[in-house]
């Protein structure tokens, strides 16, 4: 039991204790802290897991806002539904398409931008702070700054691209450029965020191996590929992995720009759940899409906390 | 230096350039028009030539806008204050349970925190749906639907992980030896933790506490769902704005850059703990 103690104590154990006067096992108030001071955090635990586990029994239910007297376990019916449903993988295709799209873009262009800020000058320093500009803007205030700018009556960008010979180009109030459109606004976000993690990562890379390559003369793009994008990788990997996990949950860019229209062109998982939920008051339905959507994160958040414990330990190394 | 790398350094500044350009027009223009008239907003070619006026921005404040067709009544202010009042008030509560718990996983290493600590990260990458959907019905049993009280509560699934994570790391980073020190010396764990544990850790402390008021925010779908008009924040209501009939578009432009502005400058001031909040405390920059 006194082992068990000192195990939880940990170094937090006074040396002393060791000596023959203090030799009793800590007061009972000692070693109830740790509990006492978690206890609201776990409050709050438990406050969240409530609403879940009913969501996940809401989503084995027959529940419609509108039929109350209906409502009563079906089980897997409204998963079932979903395989022969076409309107499921519809938002599912969307969803990865999006996710997919708005990661790989922000990846390329995030990892450009910090290898071009790569030297601590100044001036990098500086507008390295400001491309944050855009991560700190709301993503439904900035969505609604790009419908602003892409207004068919008065849009900066709309009247740019009529100078190109677009003349009537609709941005997001048209089915083949609302995609377009929506991914611009969250690269417009969400760049810098992973621009601002590279730019950290490739300043704490080790020095000698690219020094090593200078007086060599080592070709650039042998450097690049064979030197700095694999000591950069743990960087890479704990960026996407963030990013993926909240881009494939996408809402406040979406609904504010377009509420998933026109038509059903960008109903992703988010948005259809908000639209069950209180278009067609299928909170069964709703609910169902949404388990499936945290399963889908559930796995993904599984790799990204392995990665992301990794770099936290390397950064407390470093530091 | 030979023409080669003059030419390379010539593109290397253009590159950054339109990257700057990129990022920064999309808020300098919808500044641009919130100084503008309705009339000049219209014109075609679009201009940077024009007087400004602060007209939209009067609208806003004074919460009346008039026109030949009537006054109208436009509640921004209460926004304001909702996302002024909601962000703080969240951040607040996250302070007071978040920083007990940071400093017990952090020094004690037990189960239940490691437990605690990873579900609350976990909630980080729920979709926020799957909770607010059945949280909207029963706070309507209960009574909490459009409530300060009901939305500060679902704002610590925001600020609480954020806190309890990246001053973690800041109580880990701090030597246990001076607060052996202390202790031996007399002085009970309360004082301790209070006197020499906080102290350290107030850099991180309050870049985790403006990080989180920014998230806080910025957030749209808890009042999207939650609030309805006098409990909502500017990120709905700006929405709201756009489709209201009467509120011309320099009157919207003004909303956005009020709504913007108190994060830009917060995330400004903070600038130096960003890297490390961004990431949960994983990169430091």
């Amino acid at each position: 039991m006194r082992q068990g103690a000192a195990k939880i104590f940990g170094k937090f154990m006074p040396r002393l204790d060791t000596s023959p006067q203090t030799r009793q096992r800590p007061p009972i108030m000692q070693r109830a802290l740790p509990y006492f001071l978690s206890l609201p955090a776990l409050m709050v635990c438990i406050g969240i897991l409530v609403p879940f586990f009913i969501a996940v029994s809401y989503s084995l239910m027959r529940y419609r806002l509108n039929l109350p007297h209906l409502k009563g376990f079906n089980w897997f019916a409204n998963y079932l539904d979903f395989a022969t449903d076409a309107a499921f993988w519809h938002t599912l295709w969307v969803s990865l398409v999006y996710a997919v799209l708005s990661v790989g873009f922000e990846l390329l262009l995030g990892l450009g931008i910090a290898l071009l800020l790569q030297k601590p000058t100044r001036m990098n320093n500086f507008v390295s702070i400001i491309l944050l500009l855009p991560l700190m803007t709301a993503p439904a205030l900035a969505a609604l700054m790009w419908k602003l700018m892409t207004n068919p009556n008065f849009g900066i960008l709309s009247y740019l691209v009529s100078l190109l010979g677009f003349t009537d180009f609709k941005w997001a109030s048209d089915p083949s450029s609302a995609l377009f459109t929506v991914l611009l606004v969250d690269i417009w976000v969400y760049t810098p965020f992973i621009m601002i993690l590279l730019l950290a990562g490739l300043r704490a890379l080790p020095k000698q191996p690219f020094e090593a390559s200078a007086l060599d003369n080592v070709p650039a793009s042998f450097v690049f590929f064979r030197i700095t994008l694999p000591m950069l990788m743990p960087y890479i990997i704990t960026a996407t992995l963030f990013r993926l996990l909240d881009s494939i949950q996408q809402f406040d860019i979406i609904y504010a720009m377009t509420q998933g229209g026109p038509g059903n062109s960008l109903v992703v998982f988010q948005v259809q759940a908000y639209l069950e939920f209180f278009q067609y008051t299928n909170v069964g339905r709703s609910a169902a899409l949404m388990v499936i959507l945290w399963a889908i994160t559930y796995g993904l958040s599984h790799l990204f906390i392995k990665q992301w414990l990794r770099l936290r330990e390397r950064a407390s190394g470093l530091a | 230096m030979g023409g080669g790398a003059i030419l390379r350094y010539s593109l290397h500044r253009l590159a950054i350039l339109l990257v700057v350009v990129f990022f920064l027009f999309p808020i300098f223009w919808i500044a641009l028009m919130s100084l503008q008239t309705n009339e000049s907003i219209l014109r075609i070619p679009p201009s940077m030539v024009f007087t400004p006026i602060f007209d939209n921005y009067q609208a806003l404040i004074t919460g009346k806008l008039i026109t030949q067709a009537g006054s109208l009544d436009l509640p921004f202010m209460k926004n304001l204050f909702n996302s002024f009042f909601l962000s703080a008030a969240s951040v607040a509560v996250a302070l007071i349970l978040g920083v007990p718990a940071a400093y017990a996983f952090a020094r004690f290493k037990f189960r239940l925190g490691e437990n605690i600590a990873f579900t609350l990260l976990s909630f980080r990458f729920a979709p926020p749906l799957l909770v607010l959907l059945p949280l909207s019905l029963i706070y309507q049993t209960i009574g909490l639907d459009n409530s300060y009280v009901g939305l500060i509560w679902v704002y610590q699934l925001i600020c609480l992980p954020l806190i309890l994570w990246v001053v973690r790391s800041y109580f880990e980073d701090i030597s246990p030896e001076i607060e052996h020190a202390y202790r031996i010396a007399g002085h009970n764990w309360g004082q301790s933790f209070l006197r020499i544990a906080i102290p350290l850790a107030r850099p991180g402390i309050a870049a985790a506490g403006l990080l989180a008021f920014i998230f806080a925010w910025n957030n749209f779908v808890f009042a999207l769902i939650l609030a309805s008009a006098d409990k909502q924040p500017v990120t709905v209501g700006a929405l709201a704005f756009v489709t209201a009939s009467g509120i011309q578009y320099g009157q919207i432009a003004a909303a956005i850059i009020l709504s913007i502005l108190p994060t830009l400058l917060l995330a400004l001031y903070a600038q130096r703990y960003l890297v490390e909040g961004l990431s949960l405390g994983a990169v430091k920059g």
